[in-house]
């Protein structure tokens, strides 16, 4: 027995809606899901009339439904955006290859200019070349630092005034939990925030924080949106993947769950008396970064001496051994990318990107900075999720 | 004979050969329920690691099931019965964003 729109009350139903439980026809549901993302824009009024938005794009559903959703909600409740595709290539054969061609097609399809950023310009050395040095096990933790950097470079290359990219409501509630389970406060405090990197970086903003996974994918099924679907062929990050799993299970037992960790996140209030990180810049590139050298100079100076190991773990242990001090000067393509403070000021992040230009399956794992907790003593700032 | 469609997509292929599209044929002696189906898949499709398509009887969270294109959330889930050519999409939200 067909059940009925709860909203039209004449079509056929094709959904039920994980975050309310109603039954909706096609013609309501793409209205409803349009409609609640354009209510998050406009509540938290992120967006500016003539601002330049860059949209990472990763060839994946996410970002695929982001760049039709925000090119048609510009149109229909005129933004007076000017909206930009930008895409990381981290160099995997295989797998960035036919993502960046799924890319590609959208830009043709929704008309959107698209930038290209690639490891091998950005750093002098691609994903497979890294994975060759390190081996599966920390090459996660390269892409993750490295890819949240290039769409920052990528950004500041096109002169966007904000990035947008395509974390869902799935991903944040699990990036919630996560960082409950590693009692980082620092990160836990700022991941639900809708707009992250205020401070002198570009900022980062995710339309979709209250939008679940399984209608990102119904509505890109539905408007037949053409998407990439695979694993990075490199190993996955076994504990987001945990995490990930935990958040599906239970939401099949209530769906709510996902929004309701969320709200929890957002509620969260941290003790006065919380230790919270220091920002600083790096003395290298000038990106943010507790730390004397940010992650991605860290992660390239070991990578470009000989010693890949340098930016994982304990990395003032390993310093001592080899006897580095930390302003050692490289002689690697990074020199001759280092923007001074005034040109810009970056994050630095070492946490997984879920999402745009990154694959829930190539995420850092964050081994790297409990560990450089354990020996600094200081948490890192990192203004993502 | 029961025809149905199955398809795989969103990245679920990958554990069927990268085939997204397979006609099969039940023999309509008996009912056959999504639940029997998934059964049936495991048994006869799937060509590696089954705990990545079904958990605990059921299909694996994250993976999506549309039956003639309407989530089967709508449709009792496990219990829905089959009918000749109806076509089943099982759509993975597992994969890569």
């Amino acid at each position: 027995m067909p059940i009925n729109c709860i909203r039209c009350e004449k079509n056929k139903a094709i959904l039920k809606r994980p975050k309310t439980g109603d039954a909706m026809c096609k013609e309501c549901f793409f209205f409803v899901f349009e409609e609640e993302i354009h209510k998050t824009i406009t509540d938290s009024s992120i967006f500016k009339s003539g601002e330049k938005i860059g949209i990472g794009a990763s060839g994946g559903k996410d970002s695929t439904v982001l760049a039709y959703v925000l090119k048609t909600l510009n149109e229909r409740h005129n933004y007076g955006l000017e909206l930009i595709l930008i895409s990381v290539d981290e160099g995997i054969t295989g797998y960035r290859d036919d993502s960046l061609e799924s890319v590609k097609r959208n830009q043709v399809e929704y008309n959107l200019p698209l930038k290209v950023v690639t490891y091998d310009e950005l750093y002098g050395w691609t994903m497979d070349e890294i994975v060759k040095k390190v081996g599966r096990k920390n090459n996660c933790t390269f892409c993750g630092v490295f890819r949240r950097q290039a769409l920052d470079r990528g950004g500041l290359l096109l002169g966007v005034n904000k990035i947008v990219t395509g974390h869902n409501a799935d991903d944040l509630a699990e990036t919630v939990l996560m960082n409950i389970l590693r009692g980082d406060i620092g990160r836990l405090q700022r991941c639900t925030s809708i707009t992250t990197g205020n401070e002198g970086a570009i900022p980062r903003c995710k339309p979709f924080k209250y939008t679940y996974e399984k209608e990102i994918v119904m509505y890109a099924y539905f408007k037949k949106l053409d998407y990439f679907s695979t694993e990075c062929v490199y190993s996955p990050n076994a504990y987001r993947g945990y995490a990930r799993a935990f958040i599906k299970d239970l939401e099949a037992i209530r769906p709510r769950s996902i929004i309701d960790i969320i709200h929890s996140g957002e509620k969260l209030a941290v003790k006065k008396d919380a230790k919270l990180p220091v920002q600083g810049i790096c003395e290298r590139c000038g990106y943010i970064s507790s730390m004397n050298l940010c992650k991605a100079c860290n992660l390239l100076e070991g990578l470009n001496r000989g010693l890949p190991k340098l930016g994982i773990g304990k990395t003032q242990r390993l310093r001592k051994i080899y006897n580095l001090s930390p302003s050692y000067s490289l002689n690697s393509s990074m020199n001759n990318l280092s923007l001074t403070s005034s040109q810009m000021s970056l994050n630095e992040e070492s946490c997984c990107d879920r999402g745009q230009n990154n694959n829930q399956s190539c995420c850092s794992d964050k081994n790297v900075s409990c560990q450089s907790k354990q020996t600094s003593n200081r948490l890192e700032v990192i203004p993502d999720f | 004979m029961l025809h149905l469609t199955i398809e795989f997509s969103g990245g679920a292929e990958l554990l069927f050969n990268n085939v997204k599209k397979h006609q099969i044929e039940l023999p309509d002696n008996r009912k056959w329920t999504i639940k029997d189906l998934l059964a049936w898949i495991k048994d006869n499709l799937l060509k590696q690691k089954p705990e990545l398509f079904i958990q605990d009887e059921t299909i694996r969270p994250g993976i999506l099931i549309l039956v003639n294109d309407s989530d089967w959330d709508l449709l009792g889930n496990l219990t829905y019965e089959l009918n000749d050519n109806d076509n089943i999409t099982f759509i993975s939200t597992l994969h890569g964003g």
